[in-house]
């Protein structure tokens, strides 16, 4: 692959409490806002934005108020405001009002701020900040597994961070339906670290991501420095699909738990016939699907709600170019 | 209770309840109380009426701790006495209602025990928690449960501090008993915490069963952690917390905490101590739920409680 070139970094915006419960990206702005007078040298090449997305919600120690928040970037929901007398495409906008609920509301400031997505004027990076129950270490997210600089950040923190893991999932989700929220920057990816419960922070966490964070702005400044990082190839987990609890037909109550063989075993592989659930009467209930696959976000509280007792993903080698920055451009 | 040659007699514990839901997010009791009230075979004792009960349903729809106010702190004489309105506070009511239902506290009426299945964040295994140090009854089952799963072990948590003290929904029934299974993240069922949990009950109400039947528990010590005080995280003016349980502290529920050791990080790294003059042995350490009750940890003191020999009285 030759090389790539990219326009520098210049703007870049790091948030956190886009769930207001994931404690260590609300702490971590807080605490780069508090030091905002002593910014490292580092950060002359670019503007660094703190962003606390979800300050209702944060406040409250909630994921969120009414609608998750990290859902609603995707085109039709940001258009909410701006278009609704216009029904183009088969989509029906309406206009925001008191009923309007506040994550959509803020959805549309934060496009705002960090965007507008797809435009010129968005930030070059944003990097959003989650906790997550499960044992996933440090995991990048993001719905491109070709967007190099996310890549190529991805691979430097696997080489910098020395006490937790760091891996890349990628959702094999078309860029027009990306819902989240780094999705409203030309680069973006999400960074999700556990396990932590939601509403604490520990020590350990905080620490590991905060470096993560440092590494990724250390990056940042040598990119746009000129550096010319070399290629190579960087492992991914690409999502194939989710799985629910089992649930009484009725009541659609979860019947079983975690089995305590998956329990805190993510990115273990998960072979067909391991037990996936231990339901309540003891009985083991096992993997069914006819392919080996990596699981994550096992036992990720918010996905009660959302039917997801676990995801299971693939494990694939991507290549990547080796890239530099274009500082004429 | 009555006394004779040195024997605490009770009536039988004919009215027994489990609750679960106190904390709608605290799950391992949730689930357990709704697959016994749907099939209770588990939970049956001859001579014993068990009821499990959901005591804070609104919350547990909404997976969240509480909806208004926190229902195992709002067993409070005023709040129990205050006139019925709609206007109360919908945990409020339900006290109120329970207190009905399961009490009324401090009566001859009210059950005879309470079980409160509670969930931490913190890594405190299975801790049972006593609200008195001089009720024989549950001083006899703590060390009957203990024993029951030795070698796993078994925390008893006392708390009768004058100020730390508080009215819970269990504390409705002549003997309150806590049981605190952890760490789990709220929202969270995690399978070897809610087995955990069963088994606990399982021995509790077995006790119960051995006890109608005449059994006579001799007298027996117990080793518990009392509650001495309250540390907070340090804070700045705005009430935002400033450090992080320190990660040689975290997780180290019921080990000695020495003058000395961390106890705290900044931020920015910096370490601070504990300063107390004696060693104490700290839990509920980083407590999700505690951080808005402005509770870092709690620290503790083992003692040592006589447990008088106790049987039933006869009719």
């Amino acid at each position: 692959m030759s090389k790539v070139s990219f326009p520098a970094l210049s703007r870049v915006a790091v948030c956190g409490g886009t769930h207001g419960n994931e404690l260590s990206g609300v702490y971590l702005v807080r605490e780069y806002l508090r030091r905002k007078h002593n910014q490292r040298n580092a950060q002359e090449s670019f503007t660094l934005m703190m962003v606390m997305s979800n300050p209702r919600a944060v406040q409250q120690c909630r994921r969120y108020t009414e609608t998750d928040l990290n859902r609603c970037f995707t085109r039709a929901t940001l258009r909410t405001a701006t278009s609704f007398k216009r029904e183009s495409r088969r989509l029906i906008s309406t206009p925001i009002s008191d009923k309007t609920p506040y994550e959509i509301v803020r959805s549309q400031e934060l496009n705002g701020l960090l965007g507008p997505k797809g435009s010129p004027e968005a930030m070059d990076l944003v990097c959003d900040l989650h906790n997550t129950t499960a044992n996933m270490g440090l995991c990048f997210i993001s719905f491109s597994d070709s967007d190099w600089i996310c890549l190529h950040i991805y691979r430097h923190l696997q080489r910098e961070l020395a006490t937790i893991p760091v891996r890349y999932i990628h959702f094999d989700t078309p860029k027009n339906e990306a819902y989240s929220l780094e999705s409203v920057g030309k680069h973006g990816f999400a960074m999700e670290i556990g396990p932590q419960p939601h509403g604490s922070v520990r020590s350990n966490i905080f620490v590991a991501i905060q470096e993560g964070v440092e590494q990724m702005l250390e990056w940042i400044h040598l990119f746009n420095s000129g550096t010319q990082f070399e290629g190579g190839s960087v492992e991914v987990f690409t999502l194939v699909k989710n799985i629910d609890y089992p649930r009484d037909p009725e009541t659609r109550a979860i019947t079983a738990a975690i089995h305590p063989d998956l329990q805190d075993r993510d990115f273990c592989l998960l072979h067909p016939g391991d037990p996936l659930f231990l339901s309540f009467s003891g009985e083991t209930l096992r993997y069914k699907g006819k392919e080996p696959l990596y699981p994550f976000f096992v036992n990720e509280c918010a996905y009660y709600e959302k039917g997801i007792a676990l995801s299971l993903a693939r494990r694939r080698r991507v290549v990547i170019p080796s890239i530099q920055c274009d500082r004429d451009r | 209770m009555t006394s004779r040659c040195g024997v605490c007699c009770f009536n039988e514990a004919r009215r027994v309840a489990i609750f679960g839901g106190t904390h709608g997010n605290e799950m391992s009791g949730i689930m357990l109380v709704n697959m016994w009230l749907k099939n209770g075979a588990e939970i049956q004792r001859s001579g014993v009426m068990t009821k499990p009960f959901i005591t804070n349903p609104r919350a547990v729809e909404k997976c969240t701790r509480y909806v208004d106010t926190d229902l195992n702190r709002a067993f409070t004489p005023e709040n129990l006495s205050a006139p019925s309105a709609d206007e109360l506070p919908y945990e409020v009511r339900r006290a109120q209602e329970i207190n009905k239902t399961f009490g009324p506290k401090g009566s001859a009426d009210a059950y005879d025990v309470i079980f409160d299945l509670h969930n931490t964040t913190s890594n405190m295994g299975s801790t049972l928690i006593l609200e008195s140090s001089t009720d024989h009854f549950t001083l006899q089952m703590v060390h009957y449960i203990k024993k029951a799963i030795a070698p796993a072990s078994c925390p008893v948590l006392l708390n009768e501090h004058p100020l730390l003290k508080y009215s819970t929904s269990r504390s409705v029934a002549k003997h309150p008993i806590g049981l605190e299974v952890g760490p789990q993240p709220q929202g969270v069922l995690r399978s070897n915490i809610f087995e955990s949990m069963r088994v606990i009950m399982k021995h509790a109400l077995d006790f119960i069963e051995l006890f109608n039947n005449g059994v006579e528990f001799p007298p027996c010590s117990v080793d518990v952690f009392k509650v001495q005080e309250r540390m907070d995280y340090p804070r700045d003016t705005n009430g935002n917390i400033t450090a992080m349980v320190h990660p040689d502290l975290q997780d180290c529920d019921w080990e000695p905490l020495n003058p000395g050791d961390p106890m705290f990080q900044t931020f920015d790294g910096r370490t601070i101590p504990y300063e107390g003059p004696s060693p104490v042995y700290p839990t509920f350490i980083n407590e999700a739920a505690y951080y808005e009750k402005q509770q870092a940890f709690v620290t503790t003191r083992r003692e040592t409680l006589a447990a008088q020999a106790i049987s039933k009285i006869e009719q």
